[in-house]
């Protein structure tokens, strides 16, 4: 369904959406960094990032805004980056994205199984 | 905690009603406290339930959403023209399980054909470890996941989904499957919570044996 709508998207809209900014810092957001709102929409400001703003008042994982913007998520990793930039919203990062190792620590993993076994 | 069964609105929340209408949203939105949000990634071949493992398991409805990406980049180039060629689209689904006051677990469902796999790096690095989900009547479509997950070094279990009476005992599907004794081999029913919830638990059971045992060695 949101595949339809996203292929079928005009592609001018994306171009629109992102004022022909082609690139974000790949690594700069997780597909679940936590966006958390620092400011409110001002007027005029360009519909998607206002959306943004009211969304994250409370912590928005990255992957939640692009499913209910119904944008690709490499888009609103450019919108992010906007608003990162200047200050409009902070980010919580991910504490595994900061770890090479491929394993996650035995610390971290028993709180999982804590929370996953009150489920 | 005793929110997360009802629906909603943004709006209604913290601060929210003094301010400009926060748009509707589809889900629960995540407590002020959750600092750190942690990964794990459901795959498996074309209707193998994935998805319904998801909503098992999830405080929200699953949410969809894809990922469009050129080698180069989003499919936008600098003259603002769309580059046709090259233009793959993976689409994915998640759901949350909020684990404590600080910390958020998400679930992402992805489909384990070839042409999702050169995705797999920037979507779920830093993913705890991954189930992966067999349909025995397709068994060969699970290969071709399993294989990449070794070859990308994240640690994984499987799980038979059973659609009926299982034709086969587990030994045997292991058998077909290649898998080595060591990666855990479970039966589940994904549309009952209990299943897929004792399916994590084995997952996360399984990366705490990896992990400790990776700490206590030199
Ligand atoms: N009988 C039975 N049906 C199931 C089970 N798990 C899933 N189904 C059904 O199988 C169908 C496919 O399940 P999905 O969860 O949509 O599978 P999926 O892997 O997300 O599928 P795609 O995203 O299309 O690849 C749905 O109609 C489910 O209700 C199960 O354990 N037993
Ligand atoms: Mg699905």
């Amino acid at each position: 369904m949101i595949r339809e709508a996203i292929d079928g998207e005009n592609p001018d809209r994306l171009y629109t959406v992102t004022a022909g900014r082609s690139r974000a810092d790949e690594n700069a957001f997780d597909l679940v960094t936590l966006i958390v709102s620092e400011s409110e929409p001002a007027p005029g400001m360009q519909s998607e990032l206002a959306a943004i703003l009211r969304m994250c008042r409370t912590p928005t994982a990255l992957v939640e805004i692009a499913s209910e913007l119904r944008l690709p998520v490499s888009v609103v990793k450019i919108l992010l980056c906007d608003l990162h930039d200047t200050g409009r919203v902070s980010a919580r990062h991910p504490s595994s994205a900061a770890v090479k190792t491929p394993l996650p620590r035995p610390e971290i993993l028993k709180q999982v199984l804590v929370g996953l076994k009150k489920l | 905690m005793d929110s997360r069964s009802s629906e909603l609105a943004g709006g209604q929340l913290g601060g929210g009603q003094l301010l400009s209408p926060a748009p509707p949203r589809a889900s629960l939105p995540l407590a002020d406290s959750i600092t750190d949000a942690l990964k794990i990634v459901i795959v498996g071949g074309f209707g193998v339930g994935k998805t319904t493992m998801v909503r098992a398991v999830s405080e929200i409805r699953p949410l969809s959403t894809e990922e469009t990406m050129t080698g180069a980049g989003i499919g936008i180039d600098d003259t603002g023209g769309v580059r046709e060629k090259n233009t793959t689209t993976v689409a994915f689904d998640f759901g949350r399980i909020t684990l404590n006051e600080r910390m958020v677990l998400y679930l992402f469902g992805a489909p384990g054909q070839e042409r999702f796999w050169f995705l797999w790096d920037r979507l779920f690095a830093g993913t705890l470890g991954a189930v992966v989900l067999v349909d025995t009547r397709r068994v060969a479509d699970s290969w071709y996941a399993i294989d990449r997950l070794e070859h990308h070094g994240m640690p994984f279990i499987v799980a038979r989904n059973n659609f009926g009476e299982p034709e086969h005992t587990l030994p045997q599907l292991r058998d077909a499957l290649s898998l080595s004794d060591d990666i855990p081999l479970v039966d589940c029913d994904a549309r009952q919570r209990s299943s897929s919830k004792s399916v994590l638990i084995s997952l996360v059971n399984h990366l705490y044996t990896l992990s400790t045992a990776q700490e206590t060695s030199p």
